[in-house]
């Protein structure tokens, strides 16, 4: 896990939810499919035009809605490096770790545009809008979790678990 | 005994603990659970966890302790959905999984008609709408399915702690009012943020109200945006494992939270003033009293889904119906529950009152609740639906729009072809 992320930042509002990260029509797919209509009822640019290393920044309770862990499968297919939000749904923050995608909560987001350039230190939490100059200090990810980010997700993180002890299954 | 030891506890702090084998537990904490029951369905389970638990090479941690259901992708409806279903029922054989219901009803409707659940325990579920279980005094919270490899393969999960909202309502809910009523309401007034809170439901109403109601309440918990719903078990509860066949645990009507539990917050409604709430597009916080919406044309009434679709709503809409006519214009689509509702409705004569007044019948699965099935709407098409999501392109196109609302309420916009009151239907429905 690399703990400083540069990237350029997207915006969002409240309550983005997981029909518009992961729309029905298209959870057939493979995530590929899936991952080009990732936001398009919100922001149809945003599969297209958004770049490996991008930092998300959203309102409150980003990832409302179904359990399909889709919704945060297609931002890291689409190279998402974190989310800053407000708030999240918890399902959506516990499937966003799992797959080893940094999820942090931040109170105040200031007047972060779309377009900036944001410096994000995982062990910190300290957020660092490198267009203007303002800093946000974020909650860190808990210790109890770091461990499954550390790994780089709940599978890697199972993997070593699986190899060490051999589990009765 | 020390104070901290006696000090009173939440019923999900209580469930939680005794999951976690600690003597106490307080909210924040992040602990350790043994799982007692996962549920599992096609779209979330055996095609998203199979090659995960390969690649871990772990097996299932206990197979009787898993409920699978095929309700997503049901009946299939190309050749993509019958692979994913055939994959559902390849693994469930490969796992010897127990209970395995293959298009029998959806899955957080089948879990109670089959008698699985029990005050007390601690379940997760493939899918967010896993508070539903929290109507049987359980504390049942939604995954994903990463998080449900983890589970399958260890039997556990972390949880953090939370802080439980009590909400009770008082009086009696007027005739045309019904649970589904009730969480849109709070949908507006709590929004839809109450982010890792369980929703503890209580007060009289809850009291006086069948299972199937109950569990509307704790289903919509998730569109509260709370971690799960919890109503402690009484006599209605327990009546209701009896009839499915199973023996009423003997500590089951010991699942209650203290007198004094330290609730984050405390919420009083009077029921006896509610009146029909219909949720605007694109979100269930957009509600609003029924009475707000006159001349919003709908051009398809969908009764469905775990909300919106058992029993007690095929008799509410069926109620409605009664010796009238679907507008022309307007279609009425209906897809039950599950199968064993689909037979009782029939038996009772629901099914027929249904039909006479025009309604399409669709299969019993998750239909086009989750814009899978039939039933799909058309760009600038309204829809107001019994189910518990209106997100923007859930049904369908992306210029759909979506309304929510009780299945009185959607009985009586196909009547009328546009929202309307229902309770003008049912003040003398000797008419
Ligand atoms: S009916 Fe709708 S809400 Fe219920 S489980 Fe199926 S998709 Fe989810």
């Amino acid at each position: 896990m690399k703990h400083s992320l540069t990237g350029a930042a997207w915006v969002f509002g409240d309550n983005i939810d997981t029909d518009v990260l992961a729309p029905g029509a298209y959870m057939k797919g493979s995530i590929a499919e899936l991952a080009a209509h990732c936001l398009e009822a919100v922001d149809p640019n945003f599969a297209s035009q958004v770049q490996p290393g991008d930092i998300m920044i959203a309102g409150d309770a980003f990832g409302i809605g179904s359990s399909r862990e889709q919704a945060a499968q297609a931002l890291v297919e689409l190279g998402v490096s974190a989310i800053v939000a407000k708030s999240f749904a918890r399902i959506f923050y516990r499937n966003a770790l799992n797959l080893g995608l940094p999820v942090l909560f931040c109170p105040e987001l200031g007047t972060i545009q779309p377009g900036d350039k944001l410096q994000l230190d995982l062990s910190s939490g300290l957020l660092h809008n490198l267009s203007n100059g303002e800093e946000f200090q974020c909650e860190p990810i808990p210790e109890e979790l770091m461990g499954i980010l550390a790994a780089g997700g709940l599978m890697p993180f199972l993997q070593q678990r699986f190899s060490k002890s051999d589990i009765q299954t | 005994m020390t104070p901290a030891q006696i000090a009173p506890q939440t019923l999900a702090q209580k469930i939680i603990a005794r999951a976690s084998q600690q003597p106490r537990v307080e909210p924040g904490q992040i602990v350790t659970c043994q799982v007692d029951l996962v549920l599992m369905h096609d779209s979330s389970g055996p095609r998203r966890v199979k090659s995960r638990l390969e690649a871990l090479g772990a097996k299932v941690f206990d197979p009787s302790k898993v409920v699978l259901v095929s309700d997503h992708f049901v009946p299939a409806t190309d050749p993509e959905s019958a692979e994913i279903l055939a994959l559902t029922r390849r693994w469930a054989k490969e796992q010897q999984i127990g209970h395995f219901y293959d298009m029998q009803g959806i899955c957080h409707v089948m879990l109670p008609q089959q008698g699985h659940l029990q005050p007390g325990m601690f379940l997760v579920g493939g899918d967010s709408h896993s508070p539903t279980g929290g109507a049987f005094g359980t504390f049942m919270v939604g995954i994903g399915a990463t998080e449900m490899t983890g589970v399958l393969a260890t039997g556990e999960i972390w949880i953090k702690v939370p802080h439980t909202i009590h909400i009770n309502w008082h009086g009696e809910l007027q005739h045309g009012c019904s649970a589904k009523d009730i969480m849109l309401f709070l949908c507006a007034r709590l929004g839809m943020n109450n982010n890792y809170k369980v929703m503890e439901f209580g007060g009289s109403t809850v009291a006086a109200m069948s299972m199937y109601e109950r569990m509307v309440l704790c289903n919509m918990s998730a569109e509260l945006g709370g971690k799960t719903g919890i109503i402690a078990a009484d006599q209605t509860t327990t009546d209701w494992i009896r009839q499915t066949g199973q023996p009423v645990a003997g500590d089951a009507l010991s699942w209650q939270s203290d007198a004094a539990a330290p609730y984050e917050a405390v919420h009083d409604f009077d029921a006896s003033t509610l009146v029909p709430q219909i949720a605007a597009p694109h979100s269930p916080e957009n509600t609003h009293p029924v009475t707000e919406f006159a001349r919003t044309p709908i051009h398809q009434a969908y009764i469905g889904a775990c909300t919106g679709a058992k029993l007690s709503d095929l008799h509410m809409a069926a109620e409605v119906l009664k010796g009238r006519k679907v507008q022309t214009g307007t279609r009425l689509l209906i897809a039950p529950a599950s199968v064993k509702t689909t037979e009782a409705a029939t038996k009772d004569g629901t099914l027929a009152t249904l039909t006479e007044a025009g309604a399409i019948l669709l299969p019993t699965g998750c239909g086009a609740c989750a814009g899978m099935g039939a039933g799909a709407i058309a760009n600038g098409e309204n829809c107001l639906s019994s189910t518990s999501r209106n997100f923007k392109g859930r049904m369908g196109s992306p210029d759909s729009n979506v309304y929510l609302g009780s299945p009185y309420s959607v009985a009586a916009a196909a009547i009328t072809g546009e929202i309307t009151d229902p309770r003008q239907f049912l003040a003398g429905s000797s008419q």
